[in-house]
């Protein structure tokens, strides 16, 4: 029964880790992208259509994280080209990505998929209480996979240094002779790739449907999801897996009778998003890890 | 390569000229699109933007849908003027409309032609009191406003949901979530012209919106804290060598937007739901951004942007009923129409110049 | 320039006549949706019915629907357009439209509307509904002869009567053939949201279910049970192709005959607000016995189990089956219905406990 619960809970967090890690690596380089909630739809939809027009869920997954990163480009392309806000860049992405998917969506709606199978691994699977963490697919290990090599890179690698010092300081970044432009775009493009991976999860793991804005503010929890980890990798994963299991208790709570308001076990994740930034930005900024010039614009003016 | 190049002076022809090329491009690729999905692209743009405005009553609908972008729009311009970004008008919004409806459902006997006005200032003081929350937070622990404006508006959505479905459900409701309905006193009556009598949906809270823009372009243009929302916005520093306070500053604006968004609220539901239900606004708040962007941040031309994009809204039925075209492009022309927007905006502002080295100065502009 | 913008005007002139002036003759119905037509659940059992009216009608009448339409404000402003584009009678297919069609008729007397659902009437506004409870009855006969666990799981979209008399339907047919079965209720707060549902049929089957019913609309709930081995029944349409191996039985809504029926009153000038007594949930209100609700065949069970769901069926069919009949306790163990009486439709609509086999509280 637990082992039940918890699996449940492991599959609701994976989305989440997915596209909240591709936020951080933005974030990081000093580029806030509203957008993820657009972007994971847009994932959602070419991975759904793509498993159902080749029947291979796994020509999904990669149709799922392009679509994304496509979307991304076209934000990188006003934001670091043009210079645009980035506020209202990354909502009019998230306006944009949910009409198109709709749109794109239309004809596929009611339509089923054979969804990505699940990868049990042999004995470990079978250890108690833990056991559910190796029932898991190909895409939840891989997050697992990728949480670790991003943080990698973004602690240990020359080139996480360099994206991480754009994000803090792009001026000193830019005086110091990185391409502080090029070193966004990919953040961007990384990040648009890995919302779309995250968008793909829902058709092709949790329900295999499509629905009109079917991610219902995953991709804003996601954005909650970065600051509540204060731009640490593996604190993504452990708060992705707190906020899956508050999704999964309000529905585990009224199935045991508990009778406190779904309503406000939902509201947990915000709350305590706006709990971590007072409690983060209070105590000056670079401690932990928020990127100083997160949301700046940077214009090349000479 | 190409970079940005501020512009000494800004000609007022480019002002204006932006957001109708912004529009048009939009139209365009609106065209493209329909043409891609197999509908007459020129069939299209007439049933999404031309049929929704072949009868008098649908001129009244287009206010009515217009209302709250423009009061909440107006309410964006001071926050983005300054330079503070509130993107959590939605959750004001849905605070002024409990707020209002608070007052509504404690006096159902209510007969005062007053009435209506408490409840106008309930949603007010409800609204910016949410706006309040991350500006005191901006202030105390120099928390980003953006994130927490966010997150506040998902708090705000859940609030009302769990208030109409538990405290405040009417108990004849039938166990629907909603609430009991309004006095009368505390409804917004129908706005009959003369000569013309009802027109749609057109209602009294239309007329106070063109008021508040009014207002708040006087206030902006022409009073000297008008001016100062401004110079803290785009030079802060300047701003406190002024001697005006930037705390101050932030607090006023987020508390005036959180306020013009309660009111837009709280008319949504006075004039045409008359009680409180699950959802209450249908993104009023998010859209209103556009609005905000379109009209370049002057509070007169909200009104106008207010309109184009109701336009878009309801041009979204209409097309639907005579065409079939799925109601979504909504979506993808107000998006298609603020990324113009933002474009359009760049380069007003600065210019493509041509450069054969770069160097390494450069400059960064306003955040 | 100036040519290509008159010639450019002279085609949205003609757009607009070619618009305006199209079937000017044919009798206009129009449909207002809240959701895709193609969600398999609410919507799509109506577009059904929609395509029987107008393949029944052929060319006397022209059909149209507006999908997604919010329930609030947006509402009037799209019946509005529907009457404007001409339509003379106007189906609104969701509980939320109850007050923006109230509204609506009211300012438009020569246009005949039908909400679906509601209980507010006006002199050219009529109510439909089926008695969906009815089948809710046969599948609570299934589940428990089916049931190994004794725990059924149900989803729930919001607690309001249709939704409680439903699982209390339910509940009295489990427990006349399963005494130790009982349900547990999960509340999704939403009709359709295919990820939460399946959220929730997890849940569920973690709990310990082993058979589970809806009253949510998409498929996700039985995609999720034929994933996981267990079994369920499907709403609104026949689901089986969602989960061929999971599907008990469906309990179809088939509106196609309700349409017909008022539709044809209109062609022949006869349209009344109804024909049947004035009932909370519409003055025409009809389950099993008229066709309106129409069970899918019963698949993935014995055929001993089959016999009994469709004695029970034909027994709610014929009247001789009363589902809420004396005596019945609610789930506290307080005596609700003496026995030998019969619960009437104000009874059903006041419906505020669960009756025995039903765990928990209705969340107010």
């Amino acid at each position: 029964m637990f082992d039940e619960l918890l699996l449940t809970v492991l599959l609701t967090s994976v989305p989440l880790i997915l596209a909240a890690t591709g936020e951080l690596v933005v974030e990081r380089s000093g580029v806030l992208n509203l957008g993820v909630e657009g972007m994971m739809l847009m994932g959602a939809v070419a991975a759904f259509g793509a498993a159902s027009l080749s029947g291979s869920p796994y020509i999904g997954i990669v149709s799922g994280g392009l679509a994304g990163m496509a979307v991304a480009a076209v934000f990188a392309l006003f934001v670091l080209g043009l210079a645009t806000n980035q506020v209202a860049t990354g909502l009019a992405l998230t306006i944009f990505g949910t009409g198109l998917s709709g749109l794109i969506g239309a004809p596929l709606v009611g339509q089923a998929i054979d969804g990505l199978p699940s990868m049990t691994l042999p004995l470990l699977s079978d250890i108690p209480l833990i056991g559910a963490f190796f029932k898991l697919d190909i895409m939840a290990y891989l997050s697992i996979l990728i949480v670790a090599l991003t943080s990698l890179f973004l602690m240990r690698s020359r080139a996480g240094l360099i994206l991480r010092s754009v994000g803090i300081n792009h001026d000193s970044a830019h005086a110091l002779g990185y391409n502080v432009l090029q070193v966004r775009f990919f953040a961007i493009l990384f990040g648009g790739f890995m919302a779309g991976l995250g968008g793909a999860y829902l058709p092709l793991v949790l329900t295999p449907h499509w629905a009109e804005g079917m991610t219902a503010g995953r991709g804003w929890i996601a954005l909650a999801l970065v600051v509540f980890a204060s731009w640490q990798p593996w604190r993504v994963t452990i708060g992705a897996v707190l906020f899956g299991g508050v999704t999964i208790m309000q529905l585990a709570g009224q199935a045991r009778g508990w009778t406190i308001p779904a309503q406000f076990l939902s509201m947990m994740p915000y709350l305590a998003t706006i709990v971590v930034l007072v409690t983060i930005s209070g105590r000056g900024r670079n401690v932990f890890g928020a990127p100083a010039h997160l949301g700046k614009r940077f214009f090349m003016t000479r | 390569m190409f970079i940005l190049k501020p512009r000494k002076s800004v000609p007022l022809s480019l002002t204006l000229l932006v957001p109708i090329v912004a529009i048009a491009l939009t139209l365009m690729m609106g065209g493209v699109i329909f043409g891609f999905l197999g509908y007459n692209p020129i069939e299209a743009l007439y049933e999404f933007f031309v049929a929704p405005l072949s009868r008098p009553d649908q001129i009244g609908n287009l206010l009515v849908k217009a209302c709250p972008l423009i009061i909440i729009g107006t309410g964006l311009v001071f926050c983005y003027r300054a330079n503070v970004w509130n993107i959590g008008a939605e959750g004001q919004l849905v605070l002024g409309a409990m707020g209002a409806g608070w007052l509504a459902l404690s006096f159902p006997d209510a007969q005062s032609p007053l009435f209506i006005l408490a409840m106008a200032a309930a949603a007010m003081v409800a609204g910016g009191l949410w706006g309040a929350i991350p500006a005191l937070l901006k202030i105390r622990f120099r928390t980003n406003e953006i994130l927490v404006s966010l997150m506040l508006t998902y708090v705000a959505a859940l609030l009302l949901d769990w208030i109409v479905r538990g405290p405040w459900r009417d108990p004849m409701s039938f166990g629907f979530p909603l609430t009991k309905t309004y006095p009368d006193a505390g409804l917004i009556p129908a706005l009959i012209l003369p000569g013309i009598g009802r027109l749609g949906q057109l209602h009294w809270g239309v007329v106070f919106a063109f008021l508040i823009a009014a207002c708040g372009w006087f206030y902006l243009s022409k009073m000297l804290s008008g001016y100062q929302i401004k110079l803290m916005g785009d030079a802060p520093r300047a701003g406190r060598f002024a001697g005006f306070s930037q705390p101050r500053n932030t607090i006023a604006v987020l508390v005036i937007s959180g306020a013009l968004a309660g009111l837009a609220g709280m008319i949504e539901v006075s004039a045409n739901i008359g009680q409180l239900q699950p959802n209450v606004s249908f993104g009023y708040g998010f859209t209103a951004i556009i609005v905000a962007f379109l009209a370049r941040l002057n509070p007169l031309a909200v009104i106008v942007a207010g309109l184009v994009v109701a336009l878009a809204e309801l041009g979204g039925d209409t097309a639907q009923i005579s065409m079939g075209i799925p109601k979504v492009v909504t979506g993808i022309f107000k998006g298609i129409l603020l990324f113009m927007l933002l474009a359009g905006e760049t380069l007003t502002r600065y210019e493509l110049v041509r450069v054969k080295a770069h160097h390494t100065q450069d400059q960064q502009g306003r955040s | 320039m100036r040519k290509m913008l008159t010639s450019l005007g002279a085609m949205l002139a003609g757009i607009a006549m070619s618009i305006s002036a199209a079937h000017a003759d044919k009798l206009k119905v129009g449909f207002v949706y809240l959701t895709n037509p193609g969600d398999h659940g609410w919507t799509y059992a109506h577009e059904v019915g929609r395509q029987q009216l107008q393949d029944h009608f052929g060319s006397k009448i022209e059909t149209t629907y507006v999908e997604n339409v919010p329930e609030g404000p947006d509402a009037a402003r799209v019946i509005r357009e529907l009457v404007g584009q001409g339509n003379k009678v106007i189906f609104t297919t969701s509980f939320g439209y109850m007050e923006p069609t109230l509204k609506v008729a009211k300012e438009n007397p020569d246009v005949m509307f039908d909400h679906i659902t509601g209980y507010k009437r006006a002199g050219n506004m009529a109510t439909g509904n089926i008695r969906f409870y009815e089948g809710r009855y046969v599948q609570g006969v299934v589940a428990g002869l089916t049931t190994k666990s004794n725990t059924i799981g149900y989803l729930g979209a919001f607690p309001i009567p249709e939704v409680i008399q439903g699982i209390n339907a339910f509940a009295r047919g489990l427990r006349s053939v399963n005494k130790d079965a009982s349900i547990k209720v999960v509340w999704v707060n939403s009709w359709y949201d295919p990820v939460k549902e399946s959220d929730a049929a997890k849940v569920l089957i973690a709990e310990g279910a082993d058979v589970l019913a809806q009253h949510t609309d998409s498929p996700a709930m039985l995609q999720t049970a034929e994933k996981a081995g267990v079994k369920g029944f499907g709403q609104s349409s026949d689901m089986h192709d969602f989960a061929p191996k999971a599907q008990l039985f469906s309990s179809v809504n088939n509106w196609g005959p309700y349409y017909i029926a008022q539709v044809q009153k209109v062609l022949d000038g006869k349209w009344s607000t109804g024909d049947g007594p004035d009932h909370w949930a519409g003055n025409t209100w009809k389950g099993i016995g008229d066709d309106f609700l129409v069970l899918s065949e019963f698949k993935n069970m014995p055929a001993s189990v089959a016999k009994k769901a469709e004695a029970a069926r034909a027994g709610i069919a014929s009247g001789t089956l009363n589902i809420f009949e004396g005596p019945m306790k609610d789930n506290q163990g307080n005596m609700v219905l003496e026995a030998g009486k019969v619960l009437d439709d104000g009874g059903l609509w006041g419906m505020n406990y669960y009756v025995e086999g039903v765990e928990g509280r209705i969340p107010n």
